[in-house]
């Protein structure tokens, strides 16, 4: 039998690798990505607590989690494309109107 | 210890390529790459007896998600992508601090104790199978946050036209 804690170790390294690209990359296309890797961590961890913790409720979250998943993918890369067609670059760091 | 090997081929797997996903130069590599890694996710969601999420992951993330980021991918210009540097000037700073989350969030879960066990026993799950008791507790515990989810969708879906579309004249 795995113990809970490894899958928690587990989640929360990808949780971190998810935060690290978030704040570092340049491309804002990696950057959705990143949050997508974050929310599988979360998912994995919910459905870990699920099994073990015998309760189907954190399998109902982590499908609740899924669905906010997709609509935060479908609304961000509409964003992207709204910026592709203002500015004509992916990089973050090249937009800079608001820093005054 | 087959379940240990099988867990640790997973977990390795999965970091991995989270890291492979984040720090490859082109974003074609990093989405071949998050294919491979929704894969193992859904593998280790089998392992814990969530068939029904395990499925779900596959069609929703892969089929749908990483499509939709292909799309935005062939936006961008490939060739400045891989001349350009990968990481903001602030990109050790974001290190630090995801280290420094890890490390705190690592340290607290020496704390953590388990709530005692619910009434959902692996006995009763493989007697009624897991999508079964899912349906069963989603259409009627869970049938409001149900609604408001399909509320989020289609806000979501419409959002997105409204965003994308080009803005009318006049």
């Amino acid at each position: 039998m795995v113990p809970l804690s490894w899958y928690m170790v587990l989640s929360m390294i990808v949780f971190s690798i998810g935060v690290f690209g978030f704040l570092s990359r340049k491309n804002i296309i990696l950057i959705l990505m990143s949050i997508e890797l974050m929310l599988n961590a979360v998912n994995i961890n919910l459905i870990a607590l699920s099994h073990y913790l015998q309760d189907m409720r954190g399998q109902i979250l982590a499908f609740f989690v899924i669905a906010v998943a997709a609509a935060e993918a479908a609304i961000g890369l509409a964003i992207i494309i709204a910026l592709f067609r203002n500015k004509a670059t992916a990089h973050v760091d090249d937009i800079k109107e608001m820093q005054g | 210890m087959i379940q240990q090997l099988y867990f640790g081929y997973f977990a390795f797997a999965i970091t991995v390529l989270s890291l492979l996903v984040i720090t490859r130069k082109n974003p074609i590599h990093s989405v071949a790459w998050m294919l491979l890694l929704f894969f193992h996710i859904a593998g280790l969601y089998l392992f814990l007896n969530a068939e029904f999420l395990a499925v779900v992951q596959i069609i929703v993330y892969a089929g749908g998600i990483l499509v939709l980021f292909l799309f935005a991918v062939l936006l961008v210009n490939i060739k400045e992508e891989l001349t350009a540097g990968k990481y903001i000037g602030a990109g050790a700073t974001g290190f630090t601090f995801a280290l420094a989350l890890l490390v705190v969030v690592l340290m607290s879960l020496r704390s953590f104790v388990a709530a005692p066990p619910g009434i959902y026993t692996i006995d009763l799950i493989q007697q009624e199978t897991n999508t079964v008791v899912l349906g069963k507790i989603l259409y009627t515990e869970f049938l409001y946050p149900f609604e408001v989810v399909s509320l989020i969708l289609l806000v979501a879906i419409v959002g997105a036209i409204v965003l994308a579309k080009r803005r009318l004249k006049g």
